[in-house]
């Protein structure tokens, strides 16, 4: 039988039982190595403490003035929180056209800010400062005409040449795809922005 | 005197004369560890065309690069920090107040991108004289793997100063991997191992950089060299010298390794260090182009640098991510730009495999890639605006037909006769 050898003793050999005790031997060898690995492999997410540091930071707007940007830090991006003025807003609409995605089907944002602002309320705006192309950080570039004649007014990133409306929302021949990011935030009292948390509870 | 040895065998060994302390040691020695036997094999009878030229220096070069990226790194180990508070602040104590530290760093800094020069002329070689092609396609596969942790390697060394260019650069870089379908946030989340570039990240590039990958670096070099000398040398003709032997199957236009090459090469040993020397003395950040004046401003997560560029080493490629409109799709061709170096032993077709007997088509192609690669490096360092990018696309589209369109052209391509022996001219 082709399963069977002859050892030199003389024994006979069940190559077969034989090919059969290796193989098990390197599929138990190999199930172990997967479960010895995770432990590695898990050491590498964020740690409780980096996690309880990305706990909601607030934000009192009665500071901001109307047009004005601040940035505070959650989760150690930066979060543009502008003030819209009305003039602001009437810019955000009429260049539909010449966005790549302007009712926001492909970005990412909460439910309540999947609207043409892009927020919850006209007045403010809160995005992630970082541009979806490759994580940089775009500039405000707010005033109408500053990079060009028909420039409404929004965001512009120095290094790959991104460009972004009042609403966060991307232009076309842009090197990002989808618009800027909207964190999820609420607000607890009239003037004060949580960022990181919603009705839903806090960002995972 | 008799000896017992490991094997129960007894050897005579001389008593006296010159250097007798010296041969008996030398004998014991081999009984233990075949020494001699390794010298002979891989150097003193191991032969090598002896028509090698210019060209042939990189090798040899790489690894004296690597022995000086090991040493001056394990000394910067000694004053440095990694950590977010610490990084940066060590970085300079060690420029201006560790003897001589600005030195090891330089040498450290210029070294990486002097690594990248050298691979890359070895590299050039292989397309010049078809080093890859069979039987040399896994020496040609090992030598990639040793590309790709050197550029593994020199990211995360980049990393570690902790500068702002440093912390950007580490983020459009991790960032790409956001780019792949379901599972890129959360790889860029454990990638990081923080919500942005962090204390974690720094300190896990620091593992990575100054253990993990110059182990494997080593592992991959260690293998390159094992291949070579199973396969042997190609050379300028691209012919075996091994298919000519006499009668003792010693190649006759092979020269022993050592003392002919081993000789050469100290040669180009003293050219590299006069001109490190050079780099490192007068002009050790080039311009910006070895270090970038951005890195000398520590790393600031609220504020981007003007332009982010990467080291001069790998702008061919970022030209190419920068040039397509489309994040996912430039990432997607980014990496398929150097994995598609892999498969050149196999794309290429031609009868012959060197250029010395090739026709104007592969030569004019090769012309075509080097002019696109140095296109597509000089375009990375520059702002994605306007022309550039419109350049970027069109040399994008060379570099990629040069590889594409191989098997094709090398078919069509008028090659001449190779000569029986090598071509060679005694000095």
């Amino acid at each position: 039988m082709a399963d069977h050898a002859v050892t030199a003793g003389g024994d006979e050999v069940d190559l077969s039982r034989r090919k059969f005790l290796t193989r098990a031997t390197i599929a138990t060898g190999a199930v172990g190595a997967v479960f010895a690995a995770v432990p590695f492999i898990e050491s590498w997410s964020p740690s409780e403490r980096a996690r309880a540091a990305g706990a909601p930071v607030t934000l009192d707007l009665s500071k901001l003035e109307p047009g004005q940007m601040t940035t505070p830090v959650w989760r150690r991006q930066p979060i543009y929180v502008v003030r819209r003025t009305p003039d602001m807003v009437s810019r955000i609409a009429g260049h539909d056209a010449d966005l790549k995605d302007p009712h926001s089907q492909d970005s990412k944002q909460p439910q309540y800010a999947r609207n043409d602002l892009r927020s919850r309320t006209p007045e403010f705006l809160v995005l992630i400062g970082i541009c979806t192309h490759l994580g940089c950080l775009p500039k405000q570039r707010f005033a109408a005409g500053e990079l060009y004649p028909s420039w409404p007014g929004g965001f512009h990133c120095p290094c790959h040449g991104s460009r972004f409306d009042l609403a966060g929302r991307v232009f076309d021949g842009s090197p990002a795809s989808v618009n800027l990011v909207v964190p999820p935030y609420s607000y607890p009292k009239e003037t004060l922005l949580l960022i990181g948390a919603d009705e839903k509870g806090v960002a995972s | 005197m008799t000896v017992k040895t490991a094997t129960g065998t007894a050897a005579t060994l001389p008593k006296t004369g010159p250097g007798g302390a010296g041969r008996r040691f030398w004998a014991w020695l081999n009984e233990r560890m075949p020494v001699e036997e390794f010298i002979s094999s891989q150097a003193t009878k191991y032969y090598a065309p002896k028509n090698f030229n210019l060209w042939y220096y990189f090798g040899s070069l790489a690894l004296v690069v690597l022995v000086l990226q090991l040493v001056t790194g394990i000394f910067l180990t000694m004053f440095y920090k990694p950590g977010e508070t610490t990084a940066f602040d060590s970085v300079q104590f060690i420029m201006r107040e560790v003897d001589y530290g600005w030195l090891i760093r330089y040498l450290h800094s210029t070294g990486a991108s002097f690594f990248f020069i050298v691979v890359y002329l070895h590299m050039f070689r292989a397309f010049l004289y078809g080093s890859y092609r069979r039987p040399r396609e896994l020496l040609w596969l090992i030598g990639m793997a040793v590309y790709l942790v050197l550029m593994a390697e020199a990211f995360m060394g980049y990393v570690l100063p902790w500068g702002n260019m440093s912390f950007w650069g580490a983020q459009v870089i991790i960032n790409l991997f956001g780019t792949i379908p379901g599972i890129g946030p959360d790889l860029v989340l454990w990638i990081r191992g923080d919500y942005g570039i962090a204390d974690a990240t720094l300190n896990r590039f620091f593992a990575l950089h100054v253990a993990a990958l110059p182990l494997a670096l080593i592992g991959v070099v260690a293998l390159h060299l094992v291949a070579l000398h199973e396969v042997g040398s190609n050379n300028p003709d691209g012919i075996e010298i091994h298919d000519k032997v006499d009668k003792d199957g010693k190649p006759l236009d092979g020269v022993a390794f050592h003392p002919y090459y081993t000789v050469k090469d100290f040669v180009g040993i003293g050219v590299l260090l006069v001109l490190l020397a050079i780099v490192v003395f007068f002009v050790p950040t080039l311009g910006g182009l070895f270090l970038e004046a951005p890195n000398f401003e520590p790393a600031n997560p609220i504020s981007t640098p003007e332009d982010i560029t990467p080291v001069w080493y790998f702008t061919p490629y970022y030209a190419i991510l920068r040039a397509v409109p489309d994040q996912r799709i430039g990432a997607l061709l980014l990496l398929i730009a150097v994995m598609l170096f892999l498969f050149v032993p196999w794309l290429d077709r031609s009868p012959v495999r060197s250029m010395r007997y090739r026709g104007w088509i592969s030569r004019s192609a090769l012309a075509i890639f080097v002019v696109s690669f140095v296109g597509l490096g000089y375009l990375g360092l520059q702002p994605a605006l306007g022309v550039y990018v419109i350049i970027a696309r069109v040399l994008a589209v060379l570099y990629f037909c040069f590889f594409l369109l191989m098997p094709i052209y090398t078919r069509l391509d008028p090659v001449k006769p190779v000569p029986e022996r090598l071509v060679y001219h005694a000095h």
